[in-house]
């Protein structure tokens, strides 16, 4: 998925306005990174985020926990101020800094008070362009991921979902846990961070949001000061694509009072074009809350589970399609039965025209509330730009949803769900 | 249908200033607020009941929550599930929570569709039908959502210790999910009862945010809730707990690799009048933000960063609360190899350090900022503006706490801080619970061989 919506160069904006009244300006730095921008002068506050593909999927086996643990130090000091004096300094200002991280994607974001932005984004520069990678601190870090890692293999859902990843992506970057395994945390070193730094934080590999109280003249200064003191544009080589492998059935023991159930495969990525018919699908199947099936048949029909869900997470390359519940261990054999006979059934007869019905009226009933803070225009923005969405993608949202047919969902789910593929991992077995 | 634990408002520097509340009471004694932000054409509907875990009577724990999930299956007009399914075809999003405060039902919808969860909301005020049938199967959903929560995890079972250590006589002391064997031994008629005793307009309120005229909404309130009878309200014991004499101790085991220690320290929530104590409570407030309000509090700082004895280090303090009693309390997750005893030491140092030098005016400066910074991003979110009334009017204050939220952490010195907590971080209202971590048992190699297929 290519950037075929957006040759944009720098100065020369596109504005487009979606249903819920959002403009949304786009344009590129001299330096190349994309930009998102919404002017919004309701309150006095200014949200900023920037994501590079920079996530677990850089790992390899060798430096597992590398791509994870570069996210982390970005926050713990910059350009010679140590940790504690920077995270004062944001906190005198009244700004909030965060990261995020998965398998794709390694973000950053700040909110500040439209009154404090100079200083807010000067701040966020310097945090951006001049990591410390202080070595005391990587090495207090370390013990953190240490402690974390072996937390997890005592913990049944980080149990099932370190299996599961395993099983469904085998030697895909996708498998890899983000914090790493204790053996490559302990060898990794600054070199390493500083290298994977300036390979994947490059302005190029940057996608910037900016929504809030400032002109669209001050968002392109900043987001231009913001590009360019990135490290220099590189060649960054795609993701791994991922293979379909066989499936696995795997059953681990732990003395929990429940079982937990994972069952799925690699399926969607971002901006297949089966993925109308299979999210409403899927909303119909396992992801609209109490109107599911799966709610319905292994929830309130039996009362075997207090959740079970469905969902379809599309990624750079094939993200999960995934179900779970929970239910006391001696009943995990009729739940997983349960799920099982729901799915093929759902596959082999499509939905009703009634339930289509009933999807596409939340999924277009609920679009307003899908925008209606800063911080979700934010969030939106941000996996928009980050995945190269078309900048239409909220004006179009709903008409893609409401052009979905129940045969379509059918055929989507025929020819690219199939459950006999699905790896099975239950933790807790008797 | 989410349970959340214990008391809400911990959350330090989310402040509680917001902007104009409207307010009516009905006939029925229903009081209706309604707050205006036109920034989008949503609407968020909220109804509290003044019924939590506080309320319940031994052998009936849980039954509050179970009240909450059956509020679900239908009233003398809609067939369970109903309610769901009309809100999902408005495009709109719901759920509830129980406390041991309240329950709380809320939906977020586009504005016009209003009309329909308030029509919703007070159809099952009345008209909730609680079957045999139902029940037998929703109680069972229950207990899987207390083993998901709380048998299988260790600092979840560590906390229903310490609440259950802390408070001796006062229900607080209870599970809000309840005793499993409480669960096992409810039938349908206890759902009933605590839905007739308390499910009434005159032990209610109705909070409505987003989009709207205060004037319509009222007039919305009383076309659909105004007929609704009051009824009587029990009587509520204040169920005191007594002055806690000497420190309390108690292990738990569980699977686990890492430990977990949990602090509690009795201290008094702010009085309903917001005066009587008002200057002990916000200081309280404080000193919880000094101890753990960002990364560079005092907390992690100094346990967690400087001395490497824990992973993770906080405090908390909930001003507020229906009950009366409040908590001070402080957790810790030792560093592998650090004992218990040792991250505990740590955490009381930091606390000596306050009594005997009290705090900077820096720290003070940057918990004001924190607040006023606060109070300007939480406007974002017209579900959490709406959230703050209904909890503060549901535990019995009244809202306009929030007015004067800012200035009264703005009054608060280092000798404030100093006297609090010297008076309520004391050992002999202190109760300490730690997780002894035990490992899983040995066989617990993959079994059955991964197969191709």
């Amino acid at each position: 998925m290519l950037t075929r919506f957006f040759i944009i160069l720098l100065a020369t904006s596109f504005s487009f306005l979606v249903n819920a009244g959002v403009k949304i300006e786009v344009w590129k730095t001299s330096a190349g990174s994309k930009v998102f921008f919404v002017e919004n002068h309701d309150l006095p506050i200014i949200d900023v985020s920037i994501s590079f593909r920079a996530g677990s999927a850089r790992d390899t086996n060798e430096i597992n926990g590398l791509a994870s643990i570069t996210n982390n130090l970005m926050l713990l000091g910059s350009d010679q101020i140590n940790e504690k004096d920077l995270a004062n300094k944001f906190t005198d200002i009244g700004a909030q800094l965060d990261s995020e991280f998965d398998q794709d994607k390694s973000g950053f974001s700040l909110r500040t008070l439209s009154e404090k932005k100079l200083e807010a984004f000067n701040l966020f520069k310097i945090v951006m362009h001049k990591p410390n990678f202080d070595s005391a601190i990587l090495n207090r870090e370390k013990i953190k991921y240490y402690a974390s890692i072996s937390q997890g293999e005592t913990e049944p859902d980080a149990i099932a979902n370190k299996a599961f990843l395993k099983a469904i992506y085998g030697s895909h970057p996708y498998a890899l846990s983000g914090s790493g395994t204790i053996n490559t945390i302990e060898k990794l070193t600054i070199k390493d961070l500083i290298y994977f730094y300036k390979s994947y934080y490059s302005s190029s590999n940057a996608s910037i949001v900016i929504v809030g109280d400032l002109t669209v003249d001050e968002a392109k200064l900043f987001s231009e000061d913001l590009s360019n003191g990135l490290p220099e544009p590189t060649v960054i080589q795609p993701y791994t694509e991922v293979l379909i492998k066989s499936k696995e059935d795997i059953k681990i023991s732990h003395p929990s009072s429940q079982a937990h159930l994972l069952f799925g495969a690699p399926i969607m990525k971002r901006g297949d074009p089966d993925f109308f018919p299979l999210y409403v699908g899927n909303y119909i199947l396992g992801g609209g809350g109490f109107s599911s099936r799966l709610t319905e048949e292994v929830r309130e029909k039996k009362g075997l589970v207090y959740s079970v869900y469905s969902y379809f997470m599309p990624l750079i390359e094939k993200g999960p399609f995934q179900v779970g519940l929970q239910t006391k261990k001696d009943q995990i054999d009729e739940a997983l039965n349960l799920v099982k006979s729901t799915i093929n059934k759902f596959i082999s007869d499509g939905p009703s025209e009634k339930e289509l019905q009933a999807a596409k009226d939340n999924l277009i009933g609920g679009f307003p509330m899908r925008l209606d803070s800063n911080k979700k225009i934010l969030d939106y923005l941000t996996m928009m730009a980050f995945y190269d969405y078309p900048v239409d993608y909220l004006d179009t949202f709903s008409v893609s949803v409401n052009k979905v047919t129940t045969k379509q969902v059918k055929k989507a789910f025929q020819s690219r769900v199939d459950i006999n593929q699905f790896s099975t991992i239950i933790v807790g077995i008797e | 249908m989410n349970l959340l634990k214990f008391f809400i408002i911990t959350l330090f520097c989310s402040s509680l200033a917001i902007a104009e509340v409207h307010e009516k009471t009905l006939l029925n004694g229903l009081r209706v607020f309604v707050v205006e932000d036109h920034r989008s054409p949503v609407v968020v509907s909220q109804v509290w009941y003044r019924a939590g875990s506080i309320d319940e009577v031994n052998g009936k724990t849980g039954v509050a929550h179970v009240l909450e999930h059956m509020m679900f299956k239908g009233t003398k007009t809609t067939k369970p599930g109903e309610f769901s399914e009309i809100i999902a075809a408005a495009g709109g999003k719901e759920n509830a929570f129980t406390g041991a405060d309240y329950t709380c039902y809320f939906q977020q919808l586009e504005k016009s569709k209003l009309p329909i969860a308030l029509k919703m909301e007070a159809d099952r005020m009345e008209n909730l039908v609680i079957s045999e049938e139902e029940f037998n199967k929703e109680i069972k959903v229950v207990m899987e959502e207390r083993r998901w929560r709380t048998d299988d995890k260790p600092t979840s079972q560590a906390n229903e210790l310490s609440q259950s250590l802390t408070f001796r006589t006062h229900p607080y002391r209870r599970p809000v999910v309840g005793w499993m064997n409480d669960l096992e031994n409810m039938s349908y008629k206890d759902a009933n009862e605590w839905y007739q005793d308390w499910y009434a307009p005159n032990n209610s309120i109705l909070v409505v945010a987003g989009d709207v005229k205060s004037d319509e909404v009222f007039e919305l309130a009383n076309k659909y809730f105004g007929k609704i009878k009051k009824i009587d309200i029990k009587q509520r014991k204040p169920q005191l707990e007594p002055l806690q004499e000497g420190i309390r101790r108690a292990t738990l085991k569980a699977p686990s690799k890492l430990g977990y220690i949990q602090m509690a320290y009795h201290a008094p929530a702010l009085t309903k009048d917001l005066e009587s104590n008002a200057s002990e409570a916000y200081a309280l407030e404080v000193l919880a933000g000094i101890l753990s309000n960002t990364s560079t509090s005092r907390l992690h700082q100094s346990v967690v960063n400087d001395r490497g004895l824990a992973l993770s280090a906080s405090a908390s303090y909930a001003m507020t609360t229906r009950g009366g009693p409040s908590l001070f309390e402080l957790y810790a997750t030792p560093a592998e190899g650090v004992t218990a005893g040792s991250v505990e030491s740590a955490l009381k140092d930091e606390i000596k350090k306050i009594i005997n030098d009290g705090v900077t005016d820096v720290e003070l400066e940057r918990i004001k900022i924190g607040v006023i910074a606060g109070e300007v991003y939480q406007k974002d979110s017209v579900f959490y503006q709406a959230m703050l009334i209904g909890q503060l009017e549901t535990m019995g204050y009244s809202h306009t706490l929030m007015e004067g939220y800012i200035d009264n952490i703005k009054k608060i010195t280092s000798k404030q801080i100093q006297d609090v907590a010297k008076k309520y971080l004391n050992d002999d209202y202190l109760t300490v619970v730690t997780l002894d971590p035990q490992p899983l048992e040995p066989n617990k190699l993959p079994q059955g061989k991964p197969h191709a297929h």
